[in-house]
């Protein structure tokens, strides 16, 4: 009994009461995003996604995809379900409108994946990995490629994808072996083999547009000798349409724990035609900026399926009626009390929604920095928002996902046996949402990614956009009484953040493998006091709404939500500090051969 | 031709509806409001005339608060041409609905009128009638298939016993069924073409009607719960307590 509904109300809070999403109509190029259109935007892709996506979403799970002499079919319906997407637009929604895109802001864009992540996280893949690989293309293709590719990869009759992970190499990518060899005429024969290609080949487009990375016969060592070719399945036509078949096959499929309605392919690079994207050697920076956008996106995978799990734990206990409440029965004219009444089930599902909230306003945060660091005038005003998104980033991919797969864990849990049985469609998410931890760089690799490249970075510059921020609210709300069990908590967890960085950075200078050792573990307290500034910032606007009007009940629940984060969530910050204090010896300790 | 369709605001069909706690009617404070499916087919149909080339302009009309502009909205997103709002905070019900949509016909001068055949908020299935009476104009309810044949109409209607054909002669009233068609999704860039379509606002003073209503809510409440059911032993045990409890038999 999976059930979904776009959280709209919530999404009206995060981007309107809690956010300025209004202010993105100011910026250049998004003057139409106005937040009754971006509104009227959320409300029909919502129903696109419950009426159309949710369906298919366990169908795809049980059929998953088939594969025969190097053709891959996708479950039924998703042909059908994928046209209604691509004639909709949804395809282009953030795309340039030189290359008939909508223009529309990554804000907008971020909360539509959602939904489509929470009905159906398979089906998001493709045009999840088409949209990157229009970014990479937008960013670093020639004037002649964009041409030829981005008009496709905007309306969706293209499909794109992105070719890293070899056999003996996924995280550590300076061991790429695929190679590029000059044909003389500029373009490039692409030899190698790439496993783990999601969206590497399926049939619901013409086309398929595989991003790649290789290296050139003069390469250097390592990652500074990777290059990035676009390598399309079939090479365009002289008339806009397709032409020859290019020597790219699929070879197989990969048998997988969850989304199984998601191709992922061993794509055999055989002498296929490519051309170069960027400079020479320059393809893991090319990569790299891309990259940062989808760790964004896996992260906004995790806040959908994590949404869907609650909203199905939700409801599934309120209705299953077992037990009685402990002071008595709360229903005594049913046979049992649902199991809403007990404690333990409560903390689950208070767990699952403190947690989600707080990311999904984090989301709304770094979706309109984004857009600000793209689009804002002042190029100081576009700097400071950068740096914000790019020391988040690693904390949306990691914790997020983190969310995701606790709250899949969390609703299998509150429904029993129930849900380990495949009919319900819960256990399908925890399945589903256990690679969104791993790829796009697996959140060990986040984690130091944030310690070891965004905190050093610019003398600290990324850590003071987040900071100062924080204490300045801080500060604010000090004379208001009624917040002090809101600003006192995450005053209280933002001074430990502090000591912790300092830690790290003063022990990490002496010794690597004490920022190692402290990586994750910072990660989540930083992620801890994010979400604690974040429903701080809810109560504020909470507290003057919750005791008249229509809508008091929903602020009531934001308030009670919040309580329940800085008393039963919040205080892991302190263990969290005390682990890292602890610093690397006992990690480090035991010798390889003894465990 | 020139079309116009009615789109009322209802409390989405999703909703869970809640008797307010003084019985005067149904909570709809904090609820998912959307267009009533019925007027969704309307414009569906509508819009695939004009796609086939048999209407030239759609004018969607809806009627009530200053928020069925958002109502009118999604009709234009799916493919109608301009709207027209006729705003008021007063209850309307289906003859003062019909009377002013009669007026906002008499400026407009449509030729094919289409409307939901109910609405699933009070489901009275009586608004396109009245308006067909009041205007004078054929009328072709229940449409499960609408064609037009030159200054004709066949309505296919779904009746108890089956579907009847009914030949209708133009300017006339048609209320959609649901197998009439499937409403499309509205599309990304329809979504943004539609804030830039006119939308105008009358109000019924302007219209010269008046809305007063002329029924009387006494009381909504909940259907009953429904009871558990009982097992029986026997059929001789099922007879007696059809005959002696149901009473049915
Ligand atoms: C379903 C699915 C879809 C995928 N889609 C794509 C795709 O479309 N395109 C693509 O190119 N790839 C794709 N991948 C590959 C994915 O990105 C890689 O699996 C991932 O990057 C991890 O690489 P790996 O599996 O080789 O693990 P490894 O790199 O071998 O890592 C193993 C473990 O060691 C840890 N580790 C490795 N190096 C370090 C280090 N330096 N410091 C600390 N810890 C380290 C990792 O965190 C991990 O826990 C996909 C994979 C799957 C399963």
């Amino acid at each position: 009994m999976t059930t979904y509904k776009a959280p709209l109300r919530e999404y009206r809070f995060v981007l309107s009461e809690l956010f300025d999403v209004g202010s993105l109509a100011q910026l250049p190029g998004y003057t139409e995003a106005t937040p009754d259109t971006i509104e009227a935007i959320l409300e029909e892709a919502g129903k696109l996604c419950e009426e159309v996506l949710f369906p298919l979403n366990r169908s795809g799970d049980e059929e998953g995809c088939h594969y025969e002499n190097g053709v891959v079919r996708t479950p039924a319906g998703f042909k059908e379900a994928y046209r209604a997407f691509r004639e909709g637009g949804w395809t282009s929604l953030a795309c340039d409108p030189e290359w008939g895109g909508q223009g529309l802001p990554h804000t907008l864009a971020f909360f539509v994946e959602e939904m489509v992540c929470s009905t159906n996280m398979s089906f998001g893949m493709y045009p999840g990995l088409s949209h990157g690989a229009y970014r990479a293309l937008s960013m670093h293709g020639t004037e002649a490629q964009k041409k030829t590719y981005l008009p496709k990869l905007a309306d969706g009759t293209w499909s794109g994808t992105m070719c890293l992970t070899e056999p003996h190499c996924g995280t550590d990518l300076g061991q790429i072996r695929t190679k590029a060899i000059p044909a003389g005429d500029g373009k490039y024969r692409i030899t190698g083999t790439k496993i783990f290609i999601s969206a590497g080949e399926h049939d619901l487009t013409d086309n398929i547009v595989h991003l790649v990375l290789a290296r050139l016969p003069d390469a250097p060592e390592g990652t500074r000798g990777i290059s990035l070719f676009v390598v399309p399945k079939f090479l365009p036509g002289p008339d806009g349409g397709i032409g020859a078949r290019n020597g790219v096959r699929c070879g197989s499929i990969e048998h997988k724990m969850g989304i199984k309605a998601s191709a992922t392919c061993v794509m055999n690079f055989d002498e296929a035609e490519g051309e170069l994207v960027g400079a020479p050697h320059k393809g893991m920076r090319a990569m790299f900026t891309m990259m940062n956008a989808a760790r964004l996106g896996v992260g906004v995978q995790g806040l959908g399926l994590a949404e869907t799990a609650y909203q199905g734990a939700r409801a599934y206990a309120a209705e299953r009626l077992q037990g009685r409440a402990l002071k008595g029965p709360a229903y005594p004219e049913k046979p049992a009390d649902p199991i809403i009444v007990h404690p333990d089930v409560r903390r689950m599902l208070l767990t699952m929604k403190a947690t989600i909230e707080a990311a999904r306003a984090l989301a709304a945060w770094t979706a309109i920095e984004l857009d600000v660091s793209e689009k804002h005038p002042d190029p100081e005003r576009r700097q400071e928002a950068e740096d914000l998104v790019a020391l988040l980033t690693p904390i949306v991919k990691a914790w997020f996902t983190d969310v995701g797969f606790a709250a899949a864990n969390l609703g299998v849990q509150i429904m029993g046996g129930h849900g380990y049985i495949r009919e319900h469609g819960m256990e399908q998410l925890v399945r589903d949402a256990r690679i969104t931890q791993l790829y796009e760089g697996t959140n060990g690799i986040q984690a130091l990614d944030l310690v070891g490249r965004k905190l050093p970075m610019h003398m600290g510059r990324l850590l003071r956009r987040f900071f100062h921020p924080v204490s300045g609210f801080i500060e604010e709300q000090a004379a208001d009484q009624t917040m002090a069990e809101f600003v006192l908590p995450l005053a209280k967890a933002f001074g430990k953040l502090q000591q912790a960085t300092a830690h790290i950075a003063q022990a990490g200078l002496k010794d690597p493998d004490e920022a190692g050792a402290a990586a994750a573990d910072y990660l989540k307290m930083f992620a801890l006091t994010a979400s604690a500034y974040m429903w701080a910032k809810t109560a504020k606007i909470a507290l003057a709404k919750s005791e008249a009007g229509e809508d008091a009940g929903f602020y009531r629940a934001k308030l009670a939500t919040a309580r329940f984060f800085m008393a039963r969530l919040l205080p892991e910050t302190s263990s969290l500090l005390t682990v890292i204090a602890s610093g690397a010896k006992p990690v480090m300790a035991l010798e390889a051969e003894a465990f | 031709m020139k079309l116009l369709v009615a789109v009322k605001r209802v409390v989405d069909f999703n909703v869970k509806v809640r008797v307010k706690a003084d019985k005067s009617g149904v909570e709809t404070a904090n609820v998912k409001m959307s267009m009533n499916p019925f007027d969704e087919i309307a414009v569906e149909e509508a819009v695939r005339m004009k796609e086939a080339g048999v209407a030239s302009e759609i004018v969607a009309v809806s009627l009530g608060v200053a928020q069925c502009q958002e109502t009118i909205r999604t009709a234009l997103a799916m493919g109608a041409d301009r709207g027209i709002l006729v705003q008021t905070d007063a209850e309307l019900q289906p003859l003062a609905v019909a009377k002013l949509l009669k007026a906002v016909i008499e400026k407009e001068q449509p030729k094919l009128v289409i409307l939901g055949k109910q609405a699933i908020d009070d489901d009275c299935n009586q608004t396109g009638q009245m308006l067909a009476a009041l205007l004078g104009w054929a009328q072709g309810t229940f449409a499960s298939k609408v064609k037009v044949e030159g200054e004709q109409l066949l309505v296919t209607r779904e009746v108890d016993g089956g579907l009847e054909t009914v030949r209708l002669k133009l300017p006339a009233v048609v209320t959609t069924d649901l197998r009439l068609n499937e409403p499309r999704y509205a599309s990304l860039p329809n979504i943004m073409k539609a804030k830039k379509k006119p939308i105008d606002t009358l109000t019924p003073e302007a219209l010269g009607v008046d809305v007063t209503p002329r029924l009387v809510t006494l009381k909504v409440e909940e259907p009953p719960k429904r009871q558990a059911g009982k097992k029986v032993g026997s059929v001789q045990e099922l007879l007696d307590k059809l005959r002696n409890e149901a009473r049915v038999i």
